[in-house]
C-alpha cells in the first residue's frame, strides 16, 4: 500500500488556507500539502503520498542506513 | 532519483542477499503486511534472490482488496446518480463490485474521474458548485489523515457539496486477527514502512509482545525489504521478540503527530467488515459527528445494500496468508486480470495479481 | 417587389453538420481550409480515387487516430497520423509513397483548431516527401467523436532485399531501441492529468523513414522492425514473442528513459515499458552488426540514444527482463489501460 515517493521542496504558497509547497520529483512538480511537516524548508526531501507530506526524510539516517548495510559481510 | 536509486543498487542487493543466506539456519515464513512491499517482491522477482528456507506470505495490506463489496456497489450507485461526480483513487476502478465496476460504469457515462489526491476531489467540488461530488476514501493509516485533512477543509470552506463515501482500516487490529488464528504460519513480519511513518510503531511493538514475532519495520524498494528480512532473520535466529525500524529515514517510533491530530479530529475507531477475513473489532475508522454533513452514507440513500461475492474466490485464505494464489482453482482460469473473481487480483498489488503479472520464474 | 435572399453564412468559425453534407458549405471547407493548407503535399486529381504507379512490392496499412487531448506538447492528431501511418510503413522494409487522409469532425470544433491540425499533416507529410492523394471529410454530431479522428492509409515500396516480419525473429537476434521510451505516454497524460514538469516532456512523434534507411544502409539482413505504439515496448515485444514463438530477454538497466519521464512515471505508479512511444523502432537483426547498427542510428538526430536493449534467446514465448537488481522476471502482457495508483 502507499506508493509514497520522495521529492526535494522548491518553494511553499497557501491555498485555501493550507500551506503547500511545490515539490519536484527529479524535474517532476507537484502541488503537496505540507501541513504536517512544518520544519521543512526549501530544500529538504518530503515523503509525499496522495497529495500530502507524510515526512520529512532523515538525510542522516539514510546515509547511515546505506553505510550499515555496505558494511555487512 | 535521489533516495530511490541508492536503494535499487545491485551491488548492495547482491551483498544482503548473501548476507541473509549466510545467516538462516532453518525454514521461517515472513509475512510482509503492505501491498506495496508485495508489488516490489514480484516487480524485483526478489524470492530469486533468497534462499529456499525462506517463504514470504503476502498480507493483507492492499486496502483495495479488503475493501467490503457492499461499498463498492455503494460507489457504483452513488457514480450512477444523477448530477453527481464521483472521485476515486485510480487502484478502485477496476475492482469488481456485485456486477460491475468503477471503469464499466464510467464508459457507460456515469461521471467518474480519476483523482491522486483527496484534496483534487476538493477542487472538483469548488469547480461544480451545482454538481454532489462524493470522494471514494478508501486507505490505511497511510492515507487516513489526508482524507481527514479533505473533510477538514470542505468544513473550514462551508462546503455543501462535498462528500466521502469513507471505507479505512486500521492495520494492527488485522494484523492481530490473522496471528490469533490457529492456521497462522507466519514467523516473523515486515511493518508497513508509510503506516507506521504515520502512526510511529508502538502498537507493533504490542504485538511483537503478545505473540513473540519479531517485526522489522520496513520500507519499499529491494534493498529496504532485503534488510527487513536480514533483521527479521538475525532476530528469529537469536530467539529475538522485537520491533526493529529498518526504514529510519521516514520512520519514528511516534509517527507523524500532526497527521494523526488531523486523522482523529475526522475520524474515530470503529469496527470494520474486511472483504474475504469478515468483521474486525476497532480495525476501521469511522467519520465523527461533526463532520457527518459530509459522510456519504448520511446523505445518500444508499444503505441496505446486498452484495453478494463469488463462492470460488478464496481472497480470504490469501490474504490471511494461508494460501498462495495459485492454490485458487479459479486462478488464471476464470480468474485473471481481465476478469477479475476478487479484488487481489484487480489491485496492482493484491497477490493475486502480483503473481499473475510479476509471474515467477519456477 | 424586393426580394432579399438570404446569403448562406459563409463565416464560421466552427464546424457544423452541413460541413459534412456534401454541399457548397463541404466544398469550402475542402477547398478553402483542408486544401489549402495541404499545398503541395496534396496531388489532387479531381477523381474519386487515385491512379498510382508504384514499382515493385508493395506494403499497404491503414491506422486510426482518436488521441485526446487532440493538442499535446510535441505535436497534435495531425502529426501522429501521418508519422504513425509511414512509421508502420517503415515496420514492413517500405519506402512511404502516398497516403490517404480521411477526417470526422465533430460538430462544433473550431476551424482554427482544424486548420492548425490540417497545417501538422502537411508539415509532417513535407518532412519526408509523402504525398497526399486521396481522401475523405465526414462531420458528425457533437458527442460523436472527441472533436476529430483522423484515419490514415498508406502504400510505400519495398525495395528488393528487405524481408521484414515478426516470424524472422532468430534466436541470437539482438534487439536495439533507437531512443528513450514512454516518453509519448508521459506527454499525453502529464497533459490531461495537469502534470507540471520543470521543462515539458515532448511527445517522441517523428517519422523514422531516415532512420530506416540509415539501418538498410549498414545491411538488409534486418529481421524485425517495429514501433511500439500503444501497450509499449512491453506489448510489442510480446506480440513479437507470440508470432515467432521465441523467447527475449531485455536488461531493464539497458532501458534509456528521460530523468524526468522517470521521475513522472515513480509518482504516477506507471511503468514505462507499457506506455507509448511515437517516434521509436524496436530492430531485430543478427548480432554481428549490432554495434555498427547502434553508430549508425546515433548518427540521426531522432535516434541519439540508441541502445542495444537485450536479444532473442531460445525457449518458450516469452518475454523475460533482467531487472536492475539482478533477478529475472516475466514481462507480461498488460491488461487494459495502465491506471494511476496511490497503492
Amino acid at each position: 500500500m502507499c506508493l509514497a515517493i520522495p521529492g526535494k521542496i522548491t518553494g511553499f504558497f497557501i491555498e485555501n488556507g493550507m500551506k503547500m509547497a511545490k515539490v519536484s520529483f527529479s524535474g517532476v512538480i507537484k502541488t503537496v500539502c505540507t501541513e504536517w511537516v512544518p520544519e521543512a524548508k526549501i530544500g529538504d526531501y518530503v515523503i509525499s503520498h496522495a497529495g500530502t507530506a507524510i515526512s520529512l526524510l532523515d538525510p542522516k539516517e539514510a546515509e547511515e542506513t546505506l553505510s550499515l548495510l555496505d558494511e555487512i559481510n | 532519483m535521489k533516495y530511490i536509486d541508492e536503494y535499487r543498487d545491485p551491488d548492495l542487493v547482491r551483498k544482503l542477499a548473501v548476507k541473509i543466506a549466510g545467516s538462516i539456519k532453518r525454514k521461517w515464513s515472513i509475512m510482509e503486511i503492505c501491498g506495496g512491499q508485495t508489488h516490489a517482491i514480484m516487480k524485483y522477482n526478489l524470492p530469486e534472490l533468497l534462499p529456499p528456507e525462506i517463504t514470504l506470505i503476502h498480507g493483507p495490506g492492499c486496502p483495495v482488496c479488503v475493501t467490503p463489496l457492499e461499498k463498492i456497489d455503494k460507489a457504483l450507485v452513488l457514480a450512477s446518480s444523477e448530477g453527481t461526480i464521483l472521485a476515486s483513487f485510480g487502484d478502485m476502478m477496476r475492482v469488481p463490485g456485485s456486477s460491475s465496476d468503477l471503469l464499466k460504469a464510467k464508459a457507460e457515462g456515469a461521471d467518474v474521474r480519476i483523482v491522486y489526491s483527496p484534496l483534487d476531489a476538493l477542487k472538483i467540488a469548488i469547480s461544480n458548485p451545482d454538481r454532489n461530488v462524493v470522494f471514494f476514501a478508501i486507505g490505511f493509516e497511510t492515507t487516513a489523515p489526508a482524507n481527514a485533512l479533505a473533510l477538514i477543509q470542505a468544513a473550514r470552506l462551508e462546503l455543501t457539496n462535498f462528500f466521502l463515501l469513507s471505507s479505512h482500516v486500521l492495520v494492527p487490529p488485522a494484523i492481530h486477527t490473522i496471528l490469533s488464528s490457529d492456521d497462522t504460519l507466519i514467523d516473523g513480519l515486515l511493518a508497513p514502512g508509510h503506516v507506521c511513518t504515520v502512526t510511529g510503531y508502538g502498537d507493533y511493538i504490542d504485538l511483537a509482545n503478545k505473540f513473540n514475532l519479531p517485526i522489522s519495520v520496513t520500507g519499499f524498494e529491494p534493498i529496504d525489504i532485503l534488510h527487513g528480512i536480514l533483521t527479521t532473520v538475525q532476530m528469529l535466529e537469536s530467539g529475538l521478540h522485537e520491533v526493529k525500524n529498518c526504514y529510519s529515514r521516514s520512520v519514528n517510533s511516534k509517527g507523524n503527530l500532526h497527521a494523526l491530530k488531523a486523522m482523529y479530529d475526522a475520524f474515530e475507531v470503529c469496527d470494520r467488515q474486511w472483504r474475504g477475513i469478515g468483521l474486525i473489532p476497532g480495525s476501521g475508522l469511522a467519520i465523527r459527528d461533526k463532520y457527518s454533513a459530509f459522510d456519504a452514507e448520511k446523505h445518500f440513500p444508499i444503505n441496505n445494500m446486498i452484495s453478494k461475492e463469488p463462492e470460488i474466490c478464496i481472497a480470504g485464505e490469501v490474504l490471511r496468508g494461508i494460501s498462495r494464489p495459485s492454490d485458487c482453482p479459479a486462478f488464471g482460469i476464470s480468474c485473471t486480470p481481465e476478469h477479475p473473481l476478487g479484488a487481489p487480483m484487480v489491485s496492482s498489488e493484491g497477490a493475486c495479481a502480483a503473481y499473475y503479472h510479476y509471474k515467477l520464474l519456477h | 417587389m424586393e426580394i432579399t435572399c438570404p446569403t448562406p453564412y459563409n463565416e464560421f468559425d466552427k464546424i457544423v453538420l452541413a460541413h459534412g453534407s456534401g454541399g457548397r458549405l463541404s466544398e469550402r471547407l475542402i477547398h478553402d481550409i483542408i486544401i489549402r493548407e495541404l499545398g503541395d503535399t496534396y496531388i489532387n486529381s479531381a477523381h474519386d480515387g487515385a491512379v498510382l504507379d508504384i514499382p515493385g512490392k508493395l506494403a499497404f496499412t491503414t491506422d486510426s487516430f482518436v488521441v485526446t487531448p487532440v493538442f499535446f506538447p510535441g505535436g497534435d492528431i495531425g502529426h501522429l497520423a501521418v508519422n504513425g501511418t509511414i512509421n508502420d510503413l517503415v515496420c514492413c522494409g517500405a519506402k512511404p509513397l502516398y497516403l490517404s487522409l480521411s477526417l470526422i469532425i465533430e460538430e462544433g470544433l473550431l476551424i482554427s483548431e482544424l486548420a492548425s491540425v490540417i497545417t501538422s499533416v502537411a508539415n509532417a507529410a513535407r518532412r519526408t516527401g509523402i504525398k497526399i492523394v486521396t481522401g475523405d471529410t465526414k462531420v458528425v454530431e457533437r458527442g460523436k467523436a472527441d472533436k476529430i479522428f483522423i484515419n490514415t492509409t498508406g502504400v510505400g515500396s519495398i525495395p528488393e532485399g528487405r524481408i521484414i516480419s515478426p516470424q524472422r525473429c532468430t534466436e541470437g537476434d539482438v534487439i536495439i531501441i533507437t531512443g528513450t521510451i514512454a516518453d509519448h505516454g508521459i506527454s499525453i497524460l502529464s497533459t490531461r492529468e495537469g502534470l507540471s514538469f520543470e521543462s515539458p516532456i515532448s511527445s517522441d512523434c517523428a517519422p523514422m523513414n531516415e532512420i530506416a534507411e540509415l539501418i538498410f544502409s549498414i545491411t538488409n539482413d534486418i529481421h524485425v522492425i517495429r514501433d511500439p505504439t500503444r501497450g509499449g515496448v512491453a506489448s510489442a515485444l510480446n506480440e513479437i514473442s507470440h508470432a515467432s514463438g521465441k523467447g527475449i530477454m531485455i536488461n531493464e538497466a539497458d532501458l534509456p528513459l528521460n530523468p524526468m519521464v522517470k521521475g513522472a512515471c515513480e509518482v504516477m505508479g506507471f511503468d514505462p515499458l507499457y506506455l507509448a512511444n511515437e517516434g521509436k523502432l524496436l530492430v531485430f537483426l543478427p548480432g554481428k552488426y549490432a554495434d555498427d547498427m547502434v553508430s549508425a542510428i546515433r548518427s540521426h538526430p531522432y535516434g541519439r540514444q540508441a541502445v542495444i536493449i537485450g536479444k532473442v534467446i531460445g525457449g518458450e514465448p516469452v518475454v523475460k527482463m533482467k531487472t536492475l537488481v539482478g533477478s529475472t522476471r516475466i514481462v507480461e502482457m498488460i491488461t487494459g489501460e495502465q491506471l494511476p495508483r496511490i497503492c
